[in-house]
């Protein structure tokens, strides 16, 4: 089965043909936006990061800001700094070079302030965006499709309709060759012996166990009970009592395949077929870890309604309900209630969202994209200094 | 007519509401090949959990055929089942 997508000169396949505008530091970020508006077409993240990462999270940083702006949806990349912060465009760059993305960069305190820095940034980013429009689609095999996975503001019909159908997807693109991904972690516990059991061998399996076990410790070293957070309110009201109901009906969303790979926050799979990325059950924050690994679409089921997006990649939006999917139609792609109110099977939907899929892979938009939805938010895990 | 309730896997010892139902409604669920009668003795408001059977204090709430949490009262079969009457056991900080 084949797409149409961007090749790339390290050989990456994008389904989109972005020119990104990536402060790696804060201060740089009104700037950043600034250059992004003087060339419509562009797009542009914000973030509060980009100095005072202690230890590992100064790498995690790096990776993944490297990994978002390195993404095959991504034709070029205009770094954005200040000068003296931690992460300097320079250290973004050295991670980009090794893919062979286009990079440019620039420094607020070298050009000599905001306006001088706006207008070099803007002749730069114009060349990035004029040599964006040569790039042409060509056929691509599924096998190259990194999709990652994700439910948020979840109800019970959640663990029955759309992510049962989500799951049929990704053991289709499994089967094609292509990767799936699960994150989440916190929506493992509970179902982590699930995930386990389906573990490619004992490395994967050892750190199914791993990962889960140390979020677990993290999460109670906080003192508290896990309910009201996980499963939180708007759970608790659609009817989600405890983490581990929401962690069985949430894994269900990555199929039945082998988990081939567990990999950090943002890192990168070398294996194909279905993956598991550790980190935060934060639908924004999980969005941009996976897409900073890879992932070139999210598929994105809730059953309360969301209307989040990505700034990079296409969201394919799928409702666990009928109700919501009319209450939020501009938000939502596909309703997975018809399983429940006009007897469609869950491999029919699960069908549905494959073809979806390929057709938002070869450039059909999504309601996310449709309306400008770019949320983005990058997971900590250190003290800040 | 619609189905009122659904049983995921037949090792449940609960179901799901798709709508929103009466106390003392009765009804009827299909799993498998086995019919189970209810007759609710609570409301149960539509996608929540009640109970197909009497739970006893400490008892395993059966989901997906996997434990999703303990009784921390006695259930009766066709009770509303929800964080009023669970509990979770994963990420019990509160319980150092």
């Amino acid at each position: 089965m084949k797409f149409w997508g961007y090749r790339r000169v390290n050989g990456g396949i994008g389904v989109r043909n972005h020119v990104l505008v990536f402060p790696t530091v804060i201060c740089a970020s009104t700037v950043a936006q600034m250059i992004s508006r003087a060339v419509p077409g562009t797009i542009c993240v914000s973030h509060p990061h980009g100095c005072g990462h202690l230890g590992e999270e100064r790498e995690h940083m790096i990776r993944t800001m490297a990994g978002f702006c390195g993404n095959p949806n991504v034709y070029g990349v205009l770094l954005v700094g200040l000068g003296c912060e931690l992460l300097a465009p320079n250290l973004i760059v050295e991670k980009l070079h090794n893919t062979g993305q286009r990079v440019e960069t620039i420094s607020i305190q070298a050009e000599g302030g905001t306006n001088n820095t706006v207008t070099k940034g803007k002749q730069l980013t114009e060349k990035l965006l004029e040599e964006a429009a040569g790039a042409k689609r060509e056929l691509a095999d599924v096998s190259e499709l990194f999709l990652g996975t994700k439910c948020g503001s979840s109800d019970t019909l959640s663990g029955l309709t759309a992510n049962p159908a989500l799951g049929i997807a990704c053991d289709l693109l499994v089967a094609e060759g292509g990767t799936a991904m699960i994150s989440e972690t916190p929506e493992m516990l509970g179902a982590e012996h699930v995930l386990a059991r389906r573990a490619a061998n004992d490395e994967v399996k050892k750190r199914i166990w791993e990962i889960t076990i140390a979020m677990e410790a993290n999460i109670k070293a906080v003192g508290v009970d896990i309910r009201g957070y996980e499963p939180g309110p708007g759970n608790i009201e659609g009817g989600i009592s405890t983490i581990e109901e929401k962690s069985l009906g949430s894994i269900r969303k990555g199929g039945t395949s082998t988990v081939m790979q567990v990999v950090r926050y943002a890192e990168k799979p070398s294996h194909r077929g279905l993956v598991i990325m550790d980190g935060p059950a934060h639908d924004v924050i999980a969005d941009t870890g996976m897409i900073a690994a890879g992932a070139q679409m999210i598929v994105f089921t809730t059953g309360r309604g969301s209307p989040v997006g990505a700034p990079i990649a296409p969201v394919i939006k799928v409702s666990s309900n009928s109700a919501t999917y009319n209450q939020m139609k501009d938000n939502i792609d596909i309703n997975a209630g018809v399983i429940l109110d006009a007897g469609e099977s869950i491999k029919d939907v699960g069908e549905r969202i494959f073809g979806e899929i390929i057709e938002v892979a070869s450039g059909k938009l999504t309601k996310s994209e449709m309306l400008g939805h770019n949320e983005f938010a990058i997971h900590t895990i250190g003290p800040t200094v | 007519m619609k189905q009122s309730a659904i049983v995921i896997d037949k090792r449940d010892n609960v179901a799901m509401a798709l709508r929103k139902l009466e106390r003392g409604e009765y009804i009827q669920l299909k799993i498998e090949d086995r019919i189970i009668d209810i007759t609710l003795s609570q409301t149960i408001p539509c996608k929540h959990k009640f109970a197909l059977k009497d739970i006893e204090l400490g008892g395993a709430i059966i989901k997906y055929g996997e434990v999703i949490g303990l009784a921390t009262r006695k259930i009766i079969k066709g009770g509303h089942t929800h964080v009023h009457n669970v509990e979770g056991l994963k990420g019990r900080g509160d319980k150092q």
